[in-house]
C-alpha cells in the first residue's frame, strides 16, 4: 500500500487523455465488443431454438440432425475465437508497451 | 482389493509425493508459495487450469448423463466450454494485471476497504466448501464403489493428500499434480474411446444405429428437451454454466502463475483445446456405454449413471482398465480439491490474516506460516465434515457452486473492471446479496426443499432447479443499484481510478513492486 504516494508521481489522468492511451482503447473495444456480443448471442441461441421451435430437430447429415451441428459450431466457435483472441490481441501488446515506455515512464507528460 | 488396483493407487500417490516432496524445497516465499512466482508456461498453465476445472462431476458424470439422457447431458459440456470465451474476452487480462495473490486483491486494487476485502475472502472460502466437501464425499461413495474399501478410509487418504500437497508443496505441487492429472485423464479416456470406436470398425452412423436401438429413448435420443424439459430450466442453467467459470477463485487464481498477458492468453488458449478435446471423447464414451453396457445394466449400477465410465472400462478392457480408469478417476478428484484447498487458504491466510487482521504487517515468515497452517486447517475442517456426510445426497452441491459464483463474484468482478461509476458500497452489496440470493434460491428450492425426499419434506418454496436465471441478475442489479445509491458518500479519487483502468488494460509494473 505504501508505494501508492511515489507512483502518484505519474500524472495517470494525462495518460488515459493522451492520443496514444485513446487509440489503444478503441482498437481494443473494437474486437472485445462485437465478438462479445456474437457469442453471447450465438451460444443462447441454441437453448432458445430448441426451446421454442422444433427446426433443428430435423436431419441435416444421414441421422444427425441440425441440434447436434449446432452444438458441435458452439465448439468450433470457441476453438476460432480463442485463437482469434490470441492473434488481435497480441497485436496490441507492442501499443501496451510503448504506452507504458513513452507515457508512464516519463510520467504522463509526453 | 486385487494386486492391480493397489499397483495402480500406490503408482499414482507415489508419483503425486515426488512431485510434492521437490516442490516442497521450492516454495519458500510467500510468492512461490501462492503462485509459483510466476514460473509457468502458458501450456503448463492451461493443462493446470484443465485439471482444476474437469472434476470427478464432469468426468463420470456427463459420461453417464449422456448415456441416459442424451443430447441434453452433452449441453453441459458445451456450457463449460463456452465459458472459456468469457473468460478469455473480458476477464482474464485485467485479473492478471491487477492481482497479485487472490480474487480480493483485484477487487481491492480498486477499493481499497477491508470490509469488502473480508467479504470477498468469506465468499471465496464458501465457494471452495461447497465445492470441495461433496467432491470428498463423492469420491469416498466412488472409491467404496470400485475398490471396496471404506467409506471413511477413502476420504481420509483423499482428503490426506490434498493436505499435504497444499501444506508442504503450495501452489507448485497443486500445478503439477494438475498437470499430471489431465495428461493421464486425457490419454486414458482417449484410450477407452479409441476401444470403443474400433468395436464398431469406425464407423460413426454404426454407433447412431445402435444407440437408437439400446436407449429407452430410441430417436429421442438425440434430440433436446430429455432431461431439461422446461425452457426456463434450460436457459438458467446455460447462463449459470456461461458466467460461472469466470466467478471461480480457484480458476482465477491460475492467471497469477504465469508471467504475462502473453502466457495468460496461452494459458486460455491450450485449455480450451484440452477441455475441448476432453468433452468430446465423453460423448463417446457415454454412447459406448448405452451400446455395449446397456441401459438397464448402466441404471441398475447406478441411478444417476456415474459409473458409466467405470462400466464401460471393465466391459472393454476386464479389470485391467478398470483399475487404470478408476485410478484415473482418483487423480482428478485429488487434483480438483487440491486446486480448491489452495483458493481457499489464500483467501483465508492473505486476505484475512494479513490484510485483516495484520493489517498488511505480517512478515515473510509469518505469512508462510499461516499459509501451511491455514492449509492444514482447511484440509481438515473439509475431511471431517466429508466423513460426517456418508448419508447424504451432495453432489448436487457441484453444479450450484456455478451459480453461486455466477451470482457474487462473477458481477462484481466485472463491474470493477468495467464500469467507472462503480463504487465499494455496490461492490458490497452486489458480493452479499449474490451470495445470499443463490444459496436462498438453493435452499428454498427443490434440490433441498422437497416433499419427495429432500432435506426439508414440504412443497419447495422456489420453483426452480438451476436458480441462474434469477440469483444473477439479482446480483448485478444489486449492485448497481448499491453504487447509485451510495454515489455521494463514496468520492473516488479521479487519478487513482484512471491508474486502475489504464492497469487493468495494459498491465504497467504489475509484478515488480511488493506490497
Amino acid at each position: 500500500m505504501n508505494d501508492q504516494n511515489e507512483k502518484s508521481k505519474v500524472n495517470y489522468v494525462q495518460v488515459e487523455q493522451s492520443e496514444q492511451f485513446q487509440q489503444f482503447m478503441n482498437k481494443r473495444k473494437k474486437f472485445i465488443v462485437p465478438y462479445t456480443i456474437f457469442f453471447l448471442v450465438f451460444y443462447f441461441l441454441l437453448p432458445i431454438c430448441t426451446s421454442y421451435t422444433s427446426f433443428l430437430n430435423t436431419p441435416a447429415i444421414g441421422d444427425i440432425s441440425w441440434v447436434w451441428i449446432f452444438a458441435f459450431a458452439q465448439f468450433v466457435m470457441t476453438f476460432v475465437l480463442c485463437t482469434v483472441y490470441v492473434k488481435k490481441a497480441g497485436a496490441l501488446d507492442k501499443e501496451a508497451d510503448q504506452i507504458i515506455k513513452n507515457q508512464v515512464q516519463k510520467g504522463g507528460a509526453a | 482389493m486385487n494386486l492391480t488396483y493397489f499397483l495402480f493407487f500406490i503408482c499414482i500417490i507415489v508419483c503425486t509425493l515426488i512431485i510434492t516432496y521437490w516442490a516442497a524445497k521450492r516454495s519458500n516465499t510467500t510468492n512461490r508459495f501462492y503462485t509459483a512466482s510466476g514460473s509457468l508456461t502458458g501450456l503448463q498453465n492451461g493443462l493446470a487450469i484443465s485439471g482444476d476445472f474437469i472434476s470427478a462431476a464432469s468426468f463420470l458424470g456427463i459420461v453417464g448423463t449422456i448415456a441416459i439422457h442424451g443430447y441434453d447431458g452433452f449441453l453441459y459440456s458445451v456450457g463449460f466450454l463456452v465459458s472459456y470465451l468469457v473468460v478469455m474476452f473480458l476477464i482474464a487480462e485485467p485479473v492478471h494485471n491487477l492481482g497479485k495473490y487472490s480474487l480480493a486483491d483485484v477487487i481491492c486494487f480498486r477499493f481499497k476497504s477491508s470490509t469488502l476485502r473480508s467479504i470477498i475472502a468469506f465468499g471465496t472460502l464458501m465457494i471452495s466448501f461447497l465445492y470441495m466437501v461433496p467432491q470428498l464425499v463423492a469420491s469416498g461413495l466412488l472409491l467404496r464403489l470400485l475398490l471396496d474399501i471404506d467409506y471413511s478410509i477413502s476420504v481420509m487418504v483423499i482428503g490426506g493428500l490434498m493436505t499435504i500437497y497444499v501444506v508442504f508443496g503450495g501452489m507448485i505441487a497443486t500445478s503439477w499434480v494438475q498437470i499430471v492429472k489431465t495428461v493421464v485423464l486425457l490419454s486414458g479416456t482417449f484410450l477407452l474411446s479409441l476401444i470403443v470406436l474400433s468395436r464398431f470398425h469406425w464407423n460413426p452412423s454404426a454407433i447412431i444405429t445402435e444407440v437408437i436401438h439400446q436407449s429407452p429413448l430410441r430417436e429421442q435420443f438425440f434430440m433436446p428437451g430429455k432431461l431439461l424439459q422446461s425452457p426456463i430450466e434450460l436457459i438458467s442453467l446455460q447462463l449459470a454454466l456461461l458466467l460461472g467459470t469466470a466467478g471461480l477463485p480457484h480458476i482465477l487464481i491460475r492467471f497469477f502463475t504465469v508471467r504475462n498477458t502473453k502466457e495468460v492468453r496461452r494459458s486460455i488458449l491450450s485449455a480450451v483445446w484440452v477441455i475441448g478435446l476432453f468433452y468430446l471423447i465423453t460423448l463417446i464414451l457415454g454412447f459406448g456405454a448405452i451400446t455395449l453396457i446397456g441401459y438397464d445394466r448402466l441404471v441398475a449400477a447406478d441411478a444417476t449413471g456415474n459409473l458409466a465410465a467405470p462400466l464401460l472400462a471393465k466391459e472393454l478392457g476386464g479389470d485391467f482398465l478398470l483399475a487404470f480408469i478408476s485410478a484415473i478417476a482418483f487423480t482428478t478428484i485429488v487434483a480438483v480439491v487440491a486446486g480448491l484447498v489452495i483458493s481457499a487458504t489464500t483467501a483465508f491466510s492473505h486476505d484475512i490474516y494479513h490484510h485483516i487482521i495484520k493489517k498488511g504487517g505480517a512478515s515473510e515468515e509469518e505469512q508462510l506460516r499461516a499459509a501451511r497452517l491455514t492449509a492444514l486447517g482447511i484440509g481438515l475442517i473439509s475431511t471431517i465434515f466429508a466423513l460426517r456426510m456418508e448419508n447424504m445426497n451432495v453432489t448436487f452441491l457441484v453444479s450450484l457452486t456455478f451459480t453461486v459464483a455466477a451470482s457474487s463474484n462473477f458481477p462484481v468482478l466485472l463491474l470493477t473492471i468495467y464500469w467507472k461509476r462503480f463504487n465499494p458500497a455496490g461492490a458490497i452489496a452486489g458480493m452479499i446479496t449474490g451470495l445470499i440470493a443463490s444459496l436462498a434460491c438453493l435452499i428454498l428450492g427443490p434440490h433441498i426443499m422437497n416433499s419427495a425426499g429432500g432435506w426439508i419434506a414440504t412443497d419447495p418454496l422456489f420453483p426452480l432447479y438451476n436458480p441462474g436465471i434469477v440469483a444473477i441478475p439479482i446480483g448485478f442489479i444489486s449492485a448497481i443499484i448499491g453504487s447509485l445509491l451510495f454515489r455521494k458518500s463514496s468520492q473516488a479519487n479521479e487519478e487513482e481510478m484512471t491508474e486502475f483502468f489504464i492497469k487493468a488494460q495494459t498491465g504497467i509494473d504489475i509484478r515488480g513492486k511488493e506490497m
